[in-house]
């Protein structure tokens, strides 16, 4: 059987540059013009000021793990395991953490703190971001 | 008894709790309303309330079959006040918010219902489709597409990070399951969901599901309704003796988000219960914790004030202070992961119970007058202090 395809996320005017980004080798993240902070989920709406001056802005890509999990159970058929599910803190994007997958490497190699890189998986039009190991 | 503007619960009830019931969930929402109508001493033309969480989910049968409309209709209920949804803070803050409408007089007899019917529609997918999965968008976009579909992978990852930060163990985790299997073999509506107690061997012998969750720290999906009936404190006169107060209630939430909060909503929703009353964490005689998964009773002892933050697992440890006869009986009917996963009610049913002395063979010593019953966890928190004063 083959894995099967990630979930689809509907892409609207808020999510569409954080999950086409990967197209152009970008992390993109929803930056205030107005007070700087970052809203994430993104929206139209700064959530920290209330400024509809949003832009699309492609961050660094790097971060570290701030905690994980190594899923064994296979939710959807097909689905090979074991994988890590991951939530991924941002260095430069404040206050962020990305639920994610870190590829690449055996499960069991990743831990807490370990310093992380974004990398692209793309489906049908969409570029999930993944995170490996940082050499 | 004079102006009395309290709110008590008076009644509890149950159907059967089983896994892939043909009973319809209609059915099984009558039989635990008529369990606690009898309890209560009441009628259902007494009744002129109903509340329920999360409301019908139309996306996923199985998840919440019966609409508080749907229960209206059904039982020629002649509702004064209703409510009925999923943006609330957790499961028991439908029993809060029936709480302050008897106290403020909208109503003065209040249904409050919990039906599930997750075993029965996944063996029976023409009848309950299953939630789509393909095409997510909301919440589910930050997290699905990583293959976290389940809520077991969201909560083990604050599992996980309160291991490292602590040094909680996995037998200290395991506690959990083992003190609500035991609690759970002596309850008679647990019977289908456990046989026997667990072992630590078995526990350690058990699939993965997500580290550091195996098999028997995730709940079972379930069929069955738990009703509790909520009443105005100047309706006392009509019901049974014996009811028991709801003294304080807490819901917070910061960030809905399973990811960008800090940590869970339990713990500040825990520092609010107690700013709302004057009893205190030594005056609690039983808990009844969420425990959809086994991390979350560690997490409410601490956010609760039970012990400090990073204790809890050390406050579990060999499961004696926690079970029915220890200083703190916790999950005295099974919990989720004994008696399946009623979905948040079950532990306000419990903590009733036990507070009114009907808990049978698992009934604690002490005539207890205290209890918390919570619900939630990650974003959701809500907390009932029950007391029987």
């Amino acid at each position: 059987m083959s894995p099967p395809p990630r979930p689809r996320p509907k892409l609207d005017d808020d999510n569409r540059a954080f999950w086409t980004g990967g197209a152009e080798g970008k992390l993109n993240m929803m930056l205030c013009g107005d007070c700087g902070e970052f809203t994430h989920p993104p929206r139209q709406i700064c959530r920290h000021c209330q400024s509809e001056n949003m832009n699309a802005k492609a961050v660094a890509g790097t971060g570290t793990v701030a905690t994980y999990t190594i899923n064994y159970q296979a939710w959807m058929p097909g689905l090979e395991v074991p994988f890590v599910i991951a939530r991924v803190r941002l260095d430069d994007v404040p206050g962020v953490v990305l639920t994610t997958n870190v590829i690449n490497c055996a499960p069991e190699d990743v831990d807490f703190g370990d310093r992380v890189k974004v990398t692209f998986d793309e489906q049908n039009g969409i570029w999930y971001p993944l995170f490996e190991k940082a050499a | 008894m004079g102006l009395n503007h309290e709110a008590y619960i008076t009644g509890v009830g149950q159907s059967e709790v089983g896994i892939r019931l043909t009973r319809s969930p209609m059915g099984l929402t009558k039989d635990a309303i008529m369990e606690a109508l009898a309890d209560a001493g009441l009628t259902l033309d007494q009744i002129d309330g109903v509340a329920s969480y999360p409301g019908k989910s139309h996306g996923y049968l199985g998840f919440s079959p019966c609409g508080v409309d749907e229960v209206i209709e059904q039982f020629g209920i002649k509702a004064r006040w209703h409510f009925g949804g999923g943006e609330i803070p957790a499961q028991l803050s439908a029993i809060a918010e029936a709480a302050n409408a008897v106290k403020t007089g909208q109503a003065r007899h209040i249904i409050c219902f919990r039906t599930v019917y997750e075993a029965a529609a996944m063996s029976r997918p023409e009848e309950f489709p299953a939630l789509r999965r393909d095409t997510v968008d909301g919440y589910s976009q930050w997290s699905a597409p990583f293959f976290a579909t389940s809520a077991a992978c969201w909560v083990a990852q604050y599992a996980m990070r309160h291991m490292k930060d602590y040094g909680m163990t996995r037998d200290q985790l395991a506690q959990v399951a083992l003190n609500a299997t035991r609690n759970a073999a002596i309850n008679p509506r647990a019977g289908a969901i456990t046989k026997e107690p667990l072992t630590m061997e078995k526990y350690m012998g058990a699939r993965m599901i997500t580290s550091p969750f195996c098999l028997y720290d995730c709940d079972r999906f379930t069929d069955c309704s738990t009703v509790v009936i909520v009443s105005a404190g100047d309706a006392l006169d009509e019901v049974s003796p014996n009811p028991v107060r709801i003294a304080a209630t807490a819901g917070t939430v910061e960030r809905w988000s399973w990811d960008q909060a800090e940590w869970m909503a339990s713990y500040p929703t825990g520092k609010e219960l107690w700013t709302k009353t004057d009893y205190r964490p030594k005056d609690v005689d039983t808990v009844q914790f969420y425990d959809g998964f086994a991390f979350f009773p560690i997490s409410w002892l601490e956010a609760l004030g039970f012990c400090e933050v990073g204790e809890g697992h050390k406050f579990i440890e060999g499961g004696t202070r926690i079970a029915r006869d220890g200083e703190l009986p916790l999950n005295t009917g099974g919990g989720q992961i004994g008696a399946g996963r009623l979905h948040g009610f079950g532990f306000a049913h419990e903590a009733a119970t036990q507070l009114r002395g009907k808990a049978g063979a698992r009934q604690i010593p002490g005539d207890p007058k205290v209890a918390v019953a919570t619900s939630g966890g990650g974003p959701l928190a809500a907390a009932l202090l029950l007391a029987r004063d």
